[in-house]
């Protein structure tokens, strides 16, 4: 739905800008404070709502299918490792919900460099990194053959069927 | 842009797009080669961009082979009986056996995955699906893709790859621009992983004014996994495969975890059941794939086409009996708030509870992707140790490029990957593209300053001519010399929706029909070059315009090819309505010449699993 902005609670810092999906959330050069610049291409995520450090963005309900009066208001704490949530119905009807966002610290997750680097033969195996330990299994990776495969056989006369297609001229560059 | 200035980034693995696709290639890599350069692009910022930006509720893809639940053989019969019998069973097979390690490292990283209080084990919300908080599931994973990468350069707008000048039909890097500087940047790489997002906007969507962004799928999805690929003339498959979407209406709030979780079910606007009265009409159409367990999404979505236009419309889910839990009341909001926050919106501004009211669904305009139930994108290399001959010939997962890898919606052939089989195949993509740059030696790839600078002028031209054909007019968005972004992107939608089987048409197709509209979609390619930008946000929008109608021509060419209704519910032919294992139980391939405009198609063999086959003869 498209966000918008609210004038006294915006300082410009520019977070909503630099994390939209979309690339429209931008700094107005005449306010000097931010503004969806394209409401049509916003798809709700509210990716910008959760970074505003003001809480200066909101959203309201695409304008051509939702009825005013409602409102979806959301914030999340990554120390606190939580997100919650209000929603507010048109007739004044109120939700609320709570959920955990992440179980260890940011920044904690170990770096793909610091294990211990790979044998050749792992290379050329066909496990991924932390194979087979990560499946959790005593069997290792699982594998079949080449035999395991049989080919669906068309009837013969379509087999070969190809055809050179002229779709497009090429668009003078 | 004279005077902006052109950055050269020498890489050993370039990485372009940092979704889950990208973060999984970036990961494994920097795992596998510790001496290797290896640096990831995205248009936005990896911390929330892609599919996954805003979060998930559920993880689509687990096995849980450690606790018996499945086996990598049973997901390829899942993904083949969904997808009408057509997928690559070798590439899905090397998804189920991999994709567990995947979410096991997820879970250490942090996601919080729910667990069975009973069990012990993760809370399955299906036999596929495990529930989880995902709401910061894509920033957990940037900041796994982040440390791996030697850098990630955000904001820059992928717009050509770039082969190599000394060997025809290798990969040699890639050239965009920066969306905030404007800077020229030219990657030169050994190898390439295209990772990048499937095709939301091709064909117009329900709602086409303030609403048109919330569309199913990301509306920065702009089908940079098929274009940056189709240009260079790789093979692509499976094109024709659009996915139809049902889901709650105007929000397109995800129904799996109502189905699957909540045990929510569907009736029509009379309250009575629908789908059984449709089942010979089905089985008319496909014969025995109407048996299917489960039945196949595309021919669910028919019975509710049928049951809508046969005037019993609209079809609701059923959500007052299970929302009296409350627990399931929690899930079932919790479940959009995760993922598809505009469904809980529209909910509240039309005082929709799901307690006191049975929600409206709607069937979606088609999308082209390759990661959910569809498998559009490029054809490619399977794994070394089991794929038939016909699907390899070089390293797991390399295009028909060399040195050009893919991962996600990138890749075709294989359905049901959802956000972890996504990341599996670019960890996938990533240890097949070390090898490959390690195999390479000294005979690398060199890229051409001539072809470079060619594309240079043609990536910013949009900027010229909207500022030379600005002074024409007093002001207004109507100019005789120049298309805007928005205005190009509309008409390829209405192309698309009336000639290539969108909802405006009810999804409906035939030879006359795309004849003229590939016609259309022709004018407007050439149209493309008069595409005026007043900045550079809107030059990002006229590259992602090329990039969505190069990926049209593809999908109609694919669907003209195939003269078959192989997934009614996602698109008929009226010209050939039933399903036809005769002579279409195959792939279809494209290969684009650019100098030409012209998709050459073929058929590729489909391959099963031999014990099925056997099985399916006794």
């Amino acid at each position: 739905m498209p966000t918008f902005v609210y004038m006294t609670s915006c300082d410009g810092c520019g977070h909503c800008v630099d994390i939209c999906p979309s690339d429209i959330m931008h700094i107005d050069p005449v306010t000097r404070r931010a503004v969806n610049i394209e409401p049509n291409f916003c798809w709700e995520c509210y990716s910008c709502v959760k970074a505003c450090p003001q809480n200066a963005i909101d959203a309201r309900g695409y304008a051509d299918f939702a009825p005013m009066g409602h409102s979806v208001r959301v914030l999340r704490e990554e120390d606190k490792g939580t997100i919650s949530w209000r929603l507010k119905f048109r007739d004044g009807r109120e939700k609320h919900f709570e959920s955990p966002i992440r179980t260890t610290a940011w920044g904690s997750i170990k770096c793909a460099s610091e294990y211990e680097v790979p044998s050749n033969d792992a290379i050329n195996s066909q496990e991924l990194a932390h194979e087979p330990d990560y499946l959790k299994t005593d069997q290792g990776l699982p594998s079949v053959t080449v035999d395991h495969f049989i080919k669906y056989e068309l009837a013969p006369s379509s087999a070969a069927k190809k055809k050179s297609k002229k779709v497009s001229a090429q668009a003078a560059e | 842009m004279a005077g902006k200035k052109t950055v050269f980034v020498d890489s050993d693995i370039l990485v372009i797009g940092g979704g889950f696709g990208g973060c999984g290639a970036a990961y494994e890599s920097r795992y596998w080669g510790r001496d290797k350069k290896v640096v990831v692009v995205e248009k936005a910022n990896i911390e929330r961009s892609g599919a996954v930006a805003q979060g998930l509720y559920a993880i689509n893809c687990y096995m849980g082979m450690r606790w018996g639940e499945n086996e990598p053989e049973d997901y390829v019969r899942y993904q083949r009986n969904d997808l009408m019998g057509l997928v690559r069973e070798d590439l899905g097979y090397d998804i189920g056996r991999h994709v567990d390690s995947t979410v096991h490292k997820f879970e250490e990283w942090g996601l919080p995955i729910m667990t069975d209080p009973d069990t012990g084990r993760y809370q399955r919300e299906g036999k596929w699906q495990i529930m989880i908080h995902g709401e910061s599931y894509k920033p957990i994973v940037a900041e796994a893709a982040r440390k791996a990468a030697d850098a990630v350069y955000n904001r820059i707008m992928v717009t050509h790859l770039l082969m190599d000048k000394k060997k025809p039909n290798r990969v040699a890097g890639a050239v965009g621009f920066n969306v905030r500087s404007g800077d020229f940047y030219v990657f030169q790489s050994k190898a390439v992983i295209v990772a990048a997002g499937g095709a939301s906007h091709i064909f117009k969507p329900h709602s086409a004014g303030e609403g048109m962004g919330r569309t199913w799928y990301a509306p920065w999805s702009s089908a940079s996994a098929y274009a940056l690929p189709i240009r260079v003339g790789a093979k692509m498959t499976q094109m024709e495969n659009r996915i139809v979407l049902t889901r709650f209406k105007d929000g397109y709030g995800p129904v799996g975890a109502y189905f699957l979780h909540l045990k929510t079910y569907t009736q029509n606007g009379y309250g009575e059941p629908y789908e059984p009265t449709w089942r010979q009409s089905i089985e008319d159409m496909v014969g025995d794939y109407v048996n299917h367990e489960p039945v196949p999404t595309c021919l669910r979505n028919h019975a509710f086409l049928k049951e809508v236009e046969a005037g019993r419309g609209p079809i609701r889910m059923v959500t007052k009996e299970a929302f009296k839990d409350p627990h399931k009341e929690i899930v079932g909001w919790e479940n959009f708030l995760g993922m598809t926050i505009g469904q809980a919106v529209v909910w509240a501004a039309n005082n929709i509870d799901p307690k006191e009211v049975n929600p409206e669904l709607v069937m979606s305009e088609p999308y082209v992707m390759g990661s959910h139930a569809t498998c559009s994108g490029a054809w490619a290399s399977g794994p070394e140790d089991y794929a038939p001959d016909e699907y390899q010939w070089g390293y797991n997962r390399m295009m028909t490029v060399d040195g050009l890898f893919g991962a996600g919606d990138t890749l075709g052939g294989t359905p049901h990957k959802f956000s972890s089989g996504s990341f599996t195949e670019g960890r996938l993509a990533g240890k097949a593209a070390n090898k490959y740059v390690d195999d390479l030696g000294t005979n690398t790839p060199e890229i051409s300053e001539e072809e470079y600078l060619e594309l240079k002028e043609q990536i910013y031209k949009p900027l010229e001519t909207y500022r030379v054909g600005r002074n024409e007019i007093t002001a207004g968005t109507v100019s005789p010399t120049y298309l805007l972004p928005l205005s190009g992107l509309q008409r390829l939608e209405k192309i698309m929706d009336e000639y290539c089987g969108g909802v405006g048409q009810r999804y409906m197709v035939n030879e006359p029909l795309m004849t003229r509209g590939i016609e259309l979609l022709k004018m407007l390619k050439e149209d493309l070059k008069n595409l005026g930008a007043d900045g550079l946000h809107q030059l990002q929008r006229a590259w992602e315009l090329h990039h969505r109608v190069l990926a049209s021509e593809c999908v109609t060419a694919h669907t003209m090819f195939r003269e078959e209704t192989r997934w009614p519910g996602y698109y008929y032919r009226g010209d050939h309505p039933k399903l036809d294992d005769k002579n279409w139980h195959c792939f279809t391939l494209s290969q684009y010449d650019e100098r030409t405009g012209e998709f050459e198609m073929e058929k590729a063999p489909v391959y099963h699993l031999v014990d099925d086959v056997k099985q399916a003869a006794e």
